[in-house]
């Protein structure tokens, strides 16, 4: 029963902050054999490896037919590969107490893998074998695309899916980021194992491939199993181009009718691109006005003062052809009116005066140290450097980080946050919230 | 004046591990450090004696109530002081409440260790409440319950078994409360139960992280060592539940459900009420029969059967009385729930009858203990991990052997738990189904 909870059915990774750990660690950049570049940084308190990696191409990839294909492969890498059925890899994943994950996201397939030293070289064969070799056995197709129905026809009636997927369908129409990554009850029966096969054929390849490897393990070694996992698969990758988009539907509020006891609110507007050099600055406003700690304004305003909501919280979120501002909360139907109002007060007075010099310097603080405290694991520290390299930020991002957020001054964060802020939302209501109907016009 | 009274070896032997230290202030408080020099952060936890099934019947939610309630300042720190000073740093905080412990916890670098110490002791006797923060809150705990529950046929579905499964325990009642007793919570129901339960007497402080245990001694000892002891603080003596004779069932029906669910929920020890080695060998019971693809339910129900989308068990061994262990599944289209139920019965009747094999044992073990190595790259779950058993009866040396005792469990003493323990008449089993009565379809 944990106090506070931050919502956000939104996939895409959130602006993870980075460790202090990182800080006094040192990142190499390693080649395998076969040429495979990886950043390495050895940890040898705990006898494990933790690899993350990255291809180019996730669920936008996907035909709008076929919405959820890239996501149904991800969940049958692991269900036989090479001459291995399901239960067989299953078994040897368990038997070596080896942790395989795949997942999709827009714009990339995230894939991680944790091994006790012992098995190491069992793990990175079977994940050779699976990103190599994936079977895509007809049972197995048709088990886990009945799981994922199950799923899909569960969520037709959870509120908060509701909310989430009507903002991104509105906010992105007609384009794949508008699309969840699961696909819908439409599109994943039509998904048929020849696309699967394509659509690993066409994204998992050794150009555009990014990994970190974290442990207790040294550069040759890292090397060696890195060529195990990945050093079969083709040199090129075949994935289409994604068109730019912003995100529409600003001004407007959608109702979805729903019997439940608590309205679910998802509200957002245009973001930054982490390449803007505004980047850092909406970073810092987006933290004060409603980031992750209990001292935001929205949190103070609507939790706090009030007591609308259990949580409510929003966060820059990027990809790479647009970007938004996302937020959510959930509140009783009676007063979701007045929650919104709030939010919408909040957020036009960030945009209209910015926030206040001594918030300023009391988030860079928190945002500073926060970076020595969230990762906390091999895993999490794999994962944060395949995010920096995905993100282009360069090997001594660490060491620049302080810097870059010092250097965001009131007057910055004044004009970002007018620029963040300024346009208008978004807002999607799912449940039944007292007074509130869909406004605004279709763009 | 700081007594130690005793500094344990290391891991079970064959493990890695830090050395883990346990020492017991003249106020009667533990602590616990678990010694993690890979980067210069702490997690601090104090873990309280003390959950929801230390209630009074009729002010159910009160002790998570208190749990939000204690960041509500004190007479010293005003509200909001602590969570600015946690912020400040850069720090992560948060609490949570189970039927048996309240916890509360900050990540900080570890040259903060001081500071939250000091805040952390403050609040553990100077807590100030007035209606101006308290009736807020009651409507944000309001709100909570509406997200976990309201909102939620499964959690909907677990509130009602659990209910059902306990005829004496206070287990039966949810943690978050029910609504209608949560609504007439009040600043004096909440004080009362903070001077009846919160003191350095009824707490166990574990640090994790970059700390050597004599200066988190030193540190502890200038904070928690000052606070007086509560002689309030009764036994930890709830109701037990009586031999239980009679298999109940249940069927929640909701508009909401697309997809049913069946779980049924077994009367089983925990590590605390079970004889040496029973609580291990439901363990890895619950492993075989139900974690993960290579599962006995898995295969059967899913891969073999083609009967579920989902099926699997868990066990909790972590509770002060006696606790459950649980089965659960999800039919696919056109399976009816019966239909369901009876293969399950079938899969537990296997193991019963004819036991686990050598092979499944030795992955359940395997995979089993590596999750205790695992646990040591996160020095947070470390921390969760001795709170949690040092609030529900256990030792610090129960933790450390634990992979030694799970090591010892054999495929008879598996076969003895199922037979003995996934008894029916021990069990509520609970439908989840869509109600499609005329009146459930309106929608608004």
């Amino acid at each position: 029963m944990t106090r506070f909870l931050t919502f956000f059915a939104a996939a895409a990774l959130a602006f993870v902050a980075l460790t202090p750990a990182v800080d006094a660690m040192t990142i190499e950049k390693i080649m395998s054999p076969s040429g495979i570049p990886a950043w390495l940084v050895r940890e040898d308190a705990t006898p494990l490896v933790a690899l993350n990696y990255a291809f180019h191409g996730g669920s936008s990839q996907d035909e709008a037919d076929k919405a959820g294909t890239a996501n149904l492969a991800a969940d049958l890498l692991d269900e036989g590969a090479g001459d291995l059925d399901s239960t067989t890899f299953h078994k040897r994943l368990e038997n070596h107490a080896i942790d395989m994950t795949f997942q999709v996201g827009r714009d990339y397939f995230h894939g991680s893998l944790r091994t006790l030293n012992d098995y190491r070289d069992e793990a990175f064969d079977l994940l050779g074998l699976a990103l190599t070799k994936p079977r895509f056995d007809a049972d197995a197709v048709e088990r886990v695309r009945g799981q994922m129905m199950a799923m899909l026809r569960r969520e037709t009636t959870n509120p908060n899916n509701l909310a989430s997927r009507t903002w991104w369908r509105t906010a992105f129409p007609h384009h794949p980021y508008g699309r969840d990554a699961q696909g819908s009850l439409e599109t994943v029966p039509h998904i048929t194992a020849s696309d699967l096969r394509d659509y690993v054929r066409r994204a998992f390849a050794r150009n555009e491939l990014t990994v970190s490897i974290v442990g207790d393990i040294d550069a040759k070694t890292a090397g060696e199993l890195i060529d195990h996992a990945f050093a079969g698969l083709p040199a090129k990758n075949d994935i289409k181009p994604i068109a730019a988009a912003t995100p529409q539907g600003m001004g407007r509020r959608i109702v979805i009718n729903l019997d439940v006891p608590q309205a679910v609110v998802t509200f957002g507007g245009n973001g930054l691109e982490r390449s803007d050099p505004d980047f850092m600055a909406g970073y810092i406003v987006n933290h004060i006005l409603g980031g992750g700690s209990f001292s935001s304004r929205l949190y103070r305003e609507v939790r706090e003062k009030r007591g609308l909501a259990y949580g409510v919280s929003d966060s820059l979120v990027w990809f790479k052809r647009a970007a938004v501002v996302l937020g959510g909360t959930a509140t009783r139907a009676d007063r979701t009116a007045d929650a919104l109002d709030i939010i919408e007060k909040e957020t036009k007075r960030m945009a209209d005066q910015g926030p206040t010099p001594e918030e300023l310097a009391a988030a860079k603080s928190y945002l500073k140290g926060a970076y020595a405290l969230s990762l906390d694991s091999s895993s999490k520290i794999a994962a944060q450097l395949t995010q920096i390299q995905l993100d282009n930020l360069g090997m001594d991002y660490v060491q620049r980080r302080d810097k870059l957020i010092d250097a965001v001054t009131i007057d910055d964060a004044k004009r970002v946050a007018k620029r963040l802020y300024g346009g208008g939302m978004l807002v999607t209501v799912a449940g039944k919230p007292k007074g509130l109907e869909s406004s605004g016009t279709p763009d | 004046m700081l007594t130690a009274v005793f500094a344990t070896p290391a891991f079970a032997a064959g493990d890695t591990g830090p050395k883990v230290a346990d020492f017991k202030l003249p106020n009667g408080l533990e602590l616990v450090v678990i010694p993690d020099h890979r980067a210069p952060v702490v997690t601090h936890m104090i873990w309280y004696k003390v959950g929801a099934a230390d209630e009074v019947a009729g002010h159910s939610g009160l002790a998570h109530f208190l749990e939000h309630l204690m960041f509500k300042g004190t007479a010293k720190h005003p509200a909001g002081e602590f969570s600015q000073v946690v912020a400040h740093m850069g720090g992560q905080e948060n609490a949570f409440t189970t039927s048996d412990y309240t916890g509360y916890f900050q990540r900080v670098p570890s040259r903060d260790l001081k500071t939250v110490m000091e805040f952390e002791a403050d609040r553990m006797t100077g807590l100030q409440l007035t209606d101006q923060v308290v009736l807020p809150e009651r409507e944000v705990i309001l709100e909570e319950q509406n997200q976990r529950v309201g909102n939620n046929p499964r959690a909907r579905l677990s509130e009602q078994i659990e209910a059902a499964l306990y005829l004496n325990s206070p287990y039966g009642r949810p943690v978050i409360g029910w609504r209608h007793e949560m609504e007439q919570l009040t600043r004096d129901d909440a004080i009362g139960f903070y001077r009846r339960f919160y003191g350095p007497n009824n707490a166990v402080v574990v640090v994790a992280g970059d700390v050597t245990p004599e200066a988190a001694l030193k540190l502890a000892e200038a904070s928690y060592g000052t606070v007086a002891p509560r002689a309030s603080i009764p036994p930890r003596q709830r109701p037990q539940e009586p031999k239980p004779i009679a298999a109940r069932s249940l069927t929640l029906a909701d508009p909401r459900v697309e997809t049913p669910v069946l779980q049924r929920d077994y009367l089983v020890p925990s590590f605390h009420t079970a004889k040496p080695g029973q609580s291990e060998a439901l363990e890895v019971l619950a492993h075989i029969l139900g974690t993960g693809s290579n599962s006995r339910l898995y295969q059967a129900l899913v891969v073999n059967e083609k009967l579920a989308v989902a099926a699997g068990a868990w066990y909790e061994s972590s509770a002060l009385d006696d606790s459950k262990f649980g089965v659960y599944g999800s039919p696919r289209d056109g399976v009816t729930l019966p239909r369901l139920e009876a293969s399950i019965d079938a899969v537990i009747a296997a193991v019963a009858d004819k036991g686990v094999t050598a092979e499944e044992l030795e992955r359940t073990k395997t995979r089993l203990i590596a999750d205790a190595v695992y646990a040591h790259d996160n020095q947070a779950s470390m921390a969760r991990w001795y709170g949690s058993a040092l609030t529900t009866g256990a030792t610090v040396s129960d933790v450390e052997q634990w992979p030694d005792r799970i090591r010892k469990v054999t495929a008879a003493d598996v076969q003895a738990a199922a037979r003995e323990w996934l008894d029916k008449k021990r069990s509520v089993t609970g439908y989840l189904i869509k109600d499609t009565s005329p009146q459930a379809e309106r929608r608004s």
